[in-house]
């Protein structure tokens, strides 16, 4: 799990590749996300393109994330949901949840 | 081309260290088996999300504790138990992941995934103690 830190004006965008995972792979999304908050970003771009796999755990990890941020007076959007998770998401109702978009130009303009 | 029902059968100790290698077991299987990508994956992920309760809520991470891990390949179907040596739980009493005061909970999706993606679940209580999954797929006929 390798998560890459880009900015754009007041935009964090995360761009995760590999596993997330019970373990490591939710850890680095907590981690990484975490120190964002910490450094007063209050928006978030979670890019899920390069996400090759996902458990239950991460599933739970995106919720955990999104209540931590969302606590904290900030937002977070999800971009480019490969179909297993866009299907993950949908049977659990989460995509009621979360925002998501399919280009990162809309998901930069939803903010 | 499976021709007659056969065994494979794997025991690991209580360390989610094992996910991966039983994972790559089961996307072995399932691609020898001759189902489809999606598919291979689901059964992978019902795999892992049943030996990960094993592991961390049956056996709650004790390495005395061993996993075992079936997979009866048959023609037609792949059926896989999945036996722990904890204190079993009551299935029914699990809560519902999509009632709406559970939904932004970070955990209780695993059962309800696998439950959605096999076509048979069963719980059932070990006669030597501890909780044994059954689960069963088909393979789409041609």
């Amino acid at each position: 799990m390798k998560i890459e830190t880009r900015t754009v004006g007041d935009i964090k965008i995360l761009d995760c590749s590999g596993k997330i995972t019970l373990g490591e792979g939710t850890m680095a999304v907590r981690n990484t996300v975490r120190d964002v908050l910490k450094n007063g970003g209050k928006k978030i771009i979670l890019n899920l393109a390069d996400v090759n796999y996902i458990d239950s755990s991460g599933i739970g990890e995106l919720v955990s994330t999104y209540t931590t941020v969302t606590n904290q007076g900030g937002q977070l959007k999800l971009l480019n949901l490969t179909k297993k998770i866009q299907e993950l998401l949908a049977i659990t109702k989460l995509l009621t949840v979360f925002q998501v978009f399919d280009t990162e130009k809309a998901a930069l303009g939803s903010f | 081309m499976i021709v007659k029902k056969d065994r494979i059968e794997v025991r690991i100790g209580s360390a989610l260290e094992y996910l991966d290698l039983v994972q790559t077991l089961t996307d072995c299987i399932t691609e020898f088996m001759g189902f489809d990508e999606d598919s291979g994956h689901w059964i992978g992920m019902s795999v892992r999300e049943s030996v990960t309760n094993a592991i961390q809520h049956g056996n709650k991470l004790d390495p005395n504790k061993k996993v075992d891990i079936g997979f009866d390949v048959a023609p037609d179907h792949l059926e896989i138990w999945v036996r722990d040596e904890g204190q079993g739980f009551q299935i029914d009493r699990l809560p519902n992941p999509l009632d709406p005061e559970n939904l932004l909970k970070p955990s209780g999706r695993g059962i309800f995934y696998i439950r959605s993606f096999m076509d048979e679940v069963e719980f059932i209580p070990h006669a030597r103690g501890g909780m044994e999954i059954h689960m069963v797929k088909k393979i789409p006929a041609n």
